[in-house]
C-alpha cells in the first residue's frame, strides 16, 4: 500500500465531485432539510424529535455514502477506468482507502452541518458530547461507503445499483429501532436486528443522547460499526479482480 | 512529419531492436488458449512480437484480438499455455509499470479535465512528492504527443469521441512504457488524425525504442506496421511482414492477401484434407 497513491486517489475523487456541485449540494443540504422538517412534524412532542433526530443523524451519512459510493464505483467499473487502474501499479487497498478517505471527508462535512443544525438551531436535546455524535456519524459513513463498494460488484447498471439501496438499507432501517424499540419486536426480528450493523449505529447515537459520559455500550456500538465497516471493505476489495473474464 | 510505411523508420527500429537485448522478443506465446464463458476464444496460439517494432494485430471483429491483448496485459482470466511478456509471465506485478494499455472504449474520467485525468494516472505511476517534476514533464509530453494542448483544461466528457480516445492514449504514454498495447486506437477517427496517430506510433517506436502491439480491423493500416499477425476465429493465419505477405500471396495489398488466407482457411475447415493450397512456406 502506498500513501501517495491513496492520497492521489482521494484527491481525484474529490476533484470529480467538484465538477458536480449539484450532487454536493444535495448530499449536504438534504439531511439538514429532513431534520428541519422532522423538528416541526414533531412540534408538539419534542421528546420524539430527540429520539428520532439523534437516530437519523446516524442514518443519513450511512445512506448517502452508500448511494454515492455504489454509483461511483459502478461507474469506475463500467467506464473501464477500474480495469486500467488495476493494470497499473495501484494496490486495491490504495483505491479503496482513497475512496473511503474522500467520502469520509465529505461525511465529516455533512455530519457537522446536520449535527450543528440539530443541536444548536433545532433544539435537539443531547446530554452527551456532540463530538461523540460526530464520531458515530463518521463511522456510519464509513460503513455506508463499505456497503456501497461491496454492492457495486453485483450491480450491472446504475439502475440496479439504486435498487440495492432499498434491498440493503430499508430492512435495516425498519429493524434498527428507529420506529419501535428493538426489544419490543417479534423475537425472530429482534435476533435479526442484533446482527445488522445499523442497529448499533442507532444505538450508539441514543447512548450519546441519554448519557453524559462514554458508556460501555457506546464503546461496543462504535466498535461493532467500525468492525463491520472494515469487514465489508475487505469483502469489497475481494470483488476488485485484476483478471476478469 | 515523414511518410511511413516504408524504409527508414522500420530500419531504425529494427536496428534498435537488435541493439537491445539481442533480438529477444517482447512477447512470446506458446499454445496460448483462453476460454470466455463456454467459448474458446484463443485456440492454442504460437507467436512472437519483436521488440522495438510495431506489430499489427488484424482480423475481423470478434476474432479474439481484444482477448489476446487483455491476456498480454494481464487482465484476462482463464489464460492457458505460456505467455512471456518482457521476460516475465504475463500479469506479473512487476510488469504493471512497464506496459501501457489502451482499451477499445476510452477509459478516462469524463468529469475531470484532460490534465486532471493525466495528473491522476501520473500520480499512480510516479507517486510521491519527490517525483513532482517528472510527473509534470510526463503529463506535458503526453498532452503534446496526442496534440491536445488546446483542450488540456476541457472536461473529458465534453470532448469529441476521437479526442477522448486520444486522452486515453495519452494516459498510456505517461510512464514511457516499454510495451504499448493499443486496442483499435484509430477507430472512428478521420483520415488526417489517423495518419497523425500512425506517425506518432512510428516516432515512439523509433525514438523511445517502444514495442507496439496495435489492433485494427482496417486493413489499410496493416501496411503501416513492421510486422503483422493476421487473426481469424481465435487462430493466427499469418505472422509476417506486410511486404512478405503481399509477395507470398501474390497480391497488391495486405487486404487481398488476408482475404485469400481467410478463404483458404474456410475451405480447409469445410474439407478437412491435409493442408495444401495456401499453406505458407516457412521462410
Amino acid at each position: 500500500m502506498s500513501s501517495a497513491r491513496t492520497l492521489a486517489t482521494a484527491a481525484r475523487v474529490l476533484r470529480q465531485l467538484r465538477h458536480d456541485p449539484r450532487s454536493i449540494a444535495l448530499m449536504l443540504l438534504v439531511p439538514c432539510l429532513m431534520l428541519f422538517l422532522l423538528r416541526y412534524v414533531f412540534d408538539g412532542s419534542p421528546g420524539t424529535f430527540d429520539n428520532i433526530g439523534a437516530s437519523l443523524l446516524g442514518i443519513f451519512p450511512l445512506i448517502t455514502m452508500f448511494l454515492v459510493t455504489s454509483i461511483a464505483t459502478l461507474r469506475e467499473r463500467t467506464s473501464g477506468t477500474l480495469e486500467r487502474l488495476l493494470a497499473m501499479p495501484l494496490g486495491k487497498a490504495d483505491l479503496i482507502a482513497g475512496y473511503a478517505l474522500a467520502f469520509g471527508l465529505l461525511a465529516v462535512v455533512q455530519s457537522t452541518l446536520a449535527t450543528g443544525l440539530a443541536v444548536w438551531f433545532l433544539g435537539l436535546d443531547v446530554i452527551g458530547s456532540p463530538w461523540l455524535l460526530l464520531l458515530v456519524a463518521l463511522l456510519d459513513a464509513l460503513l455506508g461507503t463499505a456497503l456501497g463498494l461491496f454492492v457495486s460488484a453485483f450491480a450491472a447498471s446504475e439502475f440496479q445499483a439504486v435498487q440495492f439501496m432499498p434491498a440493503v438499507i430499508f430492512p435495516q432501517l425498519l429493524l434498527c429501532g428507529l420506529f419501535t424499540p428493538r426489544d419490543r419486536m417479534a423475537p425472530a426480528l429482534e435476533a435479526i436486528s442484533d446482527v445488522l450493523p445499523m442497529s448499533y449505529a442507532v444505538d450508539g447515537m441514543n447512548q450519546v443522547l441519554r448519557h453524559p459520559d462514554v458508556t460501555g455500550d457506546f464503546v461496543r456500538d462504535a466498535l461493532v460499526v467500525a468492525g463491520c465497516a472494515l469487514l465489508v471493505l475487505g469483502l469489497g476489495a475481494a470483488t476488485l479482480r485484476r483478471r476478469t473474464a | 512529419m515523414m511518410n511511413y510505411p516504408a524504409g527508414e523508420a522500420a530500419d531504425r527500429a529494427a536496428a534498435r531492436a537488435t541493439d537491445r537485448a539481442a533480438a529477444e522478443p517482447a512477447i512470446t506465446a506458446h499454445a496460448l488458449t483462453t476460454v470466455r464463458g463456454d467459448r474458446t476464444v484463443l485456440r492454442g496460439l504460437d507467436f512472437t512480437v519483436p521488440a522495438g517494432q510495431i506489430t499489427g494485430l488484424l482480423g475481423p471483429s470478434g476474432c479474439g484480438k481484444s482477448t489476446l491483448m487483455r491476456a498480454v496485459v494481464g487482465t484476462q482470466a482463464k489464460v492457458g499455455g505460456s505467455l512471456q511478456v518482457l521476460g516475465r509471465p504475463a500479469g506479473d506485478p512487476a510488469l504493471r509499470s512497464r506496459i501501457g494499455y489502451v482499451t477499445q472504449a476510452p477509459s478516462v474520467y469524463d468529469d475531470l479535465t484532460v490534465r486532471q485525468n493525466l495528473d491522476y494516472f501520473a500520480a499512480v505511476l510516479l507517486p510521491g512528492r519527490a517525483l513532482r517534476h517528472d510527473r509534470r514533464t510526463a503529463v506535458d509530453r503526453a498532452i503534446a504527443d496526442v496534440d491536445l494542448a488546446s483542450h488540456a483544461d476541457s472536461l473529458a466528457g465534453r470532448l469529441s469521441g476521437g479526442q477522448r480516445s486520444r486522452v486515453s492514449l495519452a494516459v498510456a504514454l505517461l510512464g514511457t512504457p516499454e510495451l504499448l498495447v493499443l486496442d483499435e486506437p484509430t477507430v472512428g477517427l478521420d483520415p488526417v488524425l489517423r495518419r497523425d496517430l500512425w506517425n506518432l506510433f512510428h516516432q515512439i517506436a523509433a525514438d523511445r525504442g517502444t514495442t507496439l502491439l496495435v489492433s485494427s480491423h482496417v486493413m489499410d493500416e496493416a501496411e503501416r506496421c513492421h510486422r503483422l499477425l493476421l487473426m481469424r476465429e481465435g487462430e493466427i493465419l499469418a505472422d509476417d511482414t506486410p511486404e512478405a505477405l503481399r509477395r507470398r500471396n501474390d497480391t497488391a495489398t495486405v487486404e487481398e492477401a488476408f482475404l485469400r488466407l481467410v478463404d483458404a482457411a474456410a475451405t480447409r475447415a469445410a474439407h478437412p484434407h491435409p493442408r495444401t493450397t495456401h499453406e505458407e512456406p516457412r521462410s
